[in-house]
């Protein structure tokens, strides 16, 4: 593993103290950063990569609404990365727009940890070692994985949700996420936005158990998340 | 989908399912001898009155309800890139033409589910409209809808956009019902896919600020469709002001906090915009 990507890794993953800190230093802030040894780095993010495993927690909607956070969570640390370090030949559509992306990920994540409060699960540290953040083609291949699963994955909890709230600010995000989806799907290969590789024969999307989310999630995470109450550990 | 597939999802997914029910096992009984000696029809309305007596609480809607509901804007949908890929007013490039065909292939094919589902219960395509024919310009409004380009992507958005928003609000409707919610909630994503798929056709036709996701309300440039996207611009979610969260630099900004939230419509709402189209 190159230093500097465990540099980055710690840069996607800030608390959020240390986040508004970096936010305001702007590009200067990498340099600092970059200076810095990886466990000195760490050390500065409290909370963060404090545990190596977590669990969502007893069936219900907090371990529901903690599923989605970890999964936003991990959504925003990777667009933050894709800004930070936007890949060469980038139009500027592609820019803004990705550049959106990334805003609507961090208010979700924002969203669940306010909402959440102190049922919240900690900051969980990213690992996105295999991808290239240079290369548009890693960049973009990534972005669909996270946004078409990330669908699926609102689709398969819908039903364990208990309040009907929260079903609804379930479903006020799982659009997005698919508007997201097409988009990026259409970066890659205009036409792909709900093509046969997500959808079935019936036109429509598909749903994936927590089990299978988590497994996905986790091999983009340090932090390991389990939902042992759903029947998945994390090895 | 059939009824007893349906219970064993939900003794799947609610182990609990079968005994809670227990001391009503003749519902089930009744239901089995119903649904054998009737119609497939009846199974729908069986299914929603079994949750009720199952839950000791009355769902304001049947699950019938809900799936007639969405059965009839997919019909909608579907004849509506029906006939936009037939207008012989209409040229579209093909790569346009590549992407409404995507969709139509769609909505005809979610038209085919809903009725699938909803066997004899579904409601006849040629109830809706007049003798089953859309009035695809909502009697003026949109007068050039199947001869200007610009005009069918503008409708086209705001159905997607609004079918969006539909699925949405009817999904507490579904609450904890596992295999209708999810098959309910799996179109929801591909209606917003598609929502996306034509904004981005209008952004590349020279609608420049309009984006994949919906910024603040009505983003079309057509004040027609104000009543679709009422309440787009909501800034609260659940108790939590999004602009007050923080962004990358500084708070979530206005229109990123309205863009990451899609918003719901209740069913009367919907009802009501897409009635000048005749949906009924």
């Amino acid at each position: 593993m190159k230093p500097e990507k465990l540099i980055e890794n710690a840069e996607v993953n800030m608390a959020r103290r240390s986040f508004l800190r970096y936010a305001g230093a702007g590009v200067a802030a990498v340099g600092v950063l970059s200076a810095t040894s990886c466990s000195k780095t760490f050390d500065d993010y409290k909370g963060a990569p404090g545990k190596s495993k977590i669990d969502i927690g007893a069936t219900g909607d907090l371990a529901i609404l903690n599923y989605a956070y970890a999964l936003e969570q991990l959504e925003a640390a990777f667009y933050i990365n894709v800004a930070a370090h936007m890949y060469t030949g980038a139009s500027a559509d592609e820019i803004a727009l990705l550049t959106d992306i990334r805003d609507h990920e961090v208010a979700h994540r924002e969203f669940f940890k306010a909402a959440l409060g102190t049922n919240a699960i900690p900051a969980l540290t990213p690992n996105f070692n295999a991808i290239d953040f240079s290369s548009r083609s890693s960049v973009l291949a990534a972005a669909r994985a996270f946004e078409d699963t990330g669908v699926t994955a609102y689709n398969g909890a819908g039903y364990l949700i208990q309040n009907p709230a929260y079903l609804t600010l379930a479903g006020k995000i799982v659009s997005v996420e698919a508007r997201h989806a097409a988009y990026i799907r259409n970066l890659i290969t205009p036409g792909s936005f709900a093509d046969t590789t997500v959808l079935d024969a019936n036109g429509m999307d598909k749903q994936q158990s927590i089990a299978a989310v988590l497994g996905i999630a986790n091999s983009f995470l340090t932090t390991k998340v389990s939902a042992s109450s759903y029947g998945y550990v994390a090895s | 989908m059939n009824l007893f597939g349906i219970i064993e999802e939900i003794g799947k997914a609610d182990p609990e399912f079968q005994d809670r029910i227990s001391p009503r096992r003749d519902a089930i009984k009744n239901i089995t001898g119903f649904g054998s000696k009737v119609a497939v029809a009846a199974i729908p309305f069986a299914f929603s009155t079994l949750f009720k007596k199952a839950y000791g609480q009355a769902a304001t809607v049947s699950v019938t309800d809900v799936l007639n509901y969405a059965l009839k804007l997919e019909y909608l949908e579907a004849a509506f890139y029906n006939a936009g890929i037939a207008a012989t007013g209409l040229t579209f490039s093909s790569t346009e033409r590549a992407y409404l065909t995507t969709i139509q292939g769609h909505e005809n094919a979610h038209v085919a589910f809903l009725k699938s589902v909803l066997g004899s219960a579904a409601v006849a395509q040629s109830t809706q409209g007049t003798n089953g024919t859309y009035d695809f310009t909502a009697g003026g409004t949109f007068p050039t809808v199947l001869t200007n380009v610009d005009t069918f992507f503008a409708v086209a958005q705001a159905f997607e956009d609004t079918g969006v928003r539909a699925y949405k609000g009817a999904a507490p409707s579904l609450l904890g019902q596992q295999v209708p919610l999810t098959a309910a909630l799996n179109i929801h994503s591909v209606e917003a896919r598609h929502a996306s798929a034509v904004r981005q056709i209008r952004r590349a036709r020279g609608a420049a600020t309009t984006k994949p996701w919906i910024t603040g309300a009505n983003d079309t440039g057509i004040a027609a469709v104000n009543a679709n996207y009422a309440g787009e611009d909501n800034l609260n979610q659940g108790g939590v002001t999004i602009t007050s969260l923080s962004g990358v630099s500084g708070n979530i900004s206005t229109n990123a906090a309205t863009e990451c939230f899609d918003e719901p419509l209740t069913m009367a709402q919907v009802v009501a915009l897409v009635g000048p189209f005749g949906v009924k």
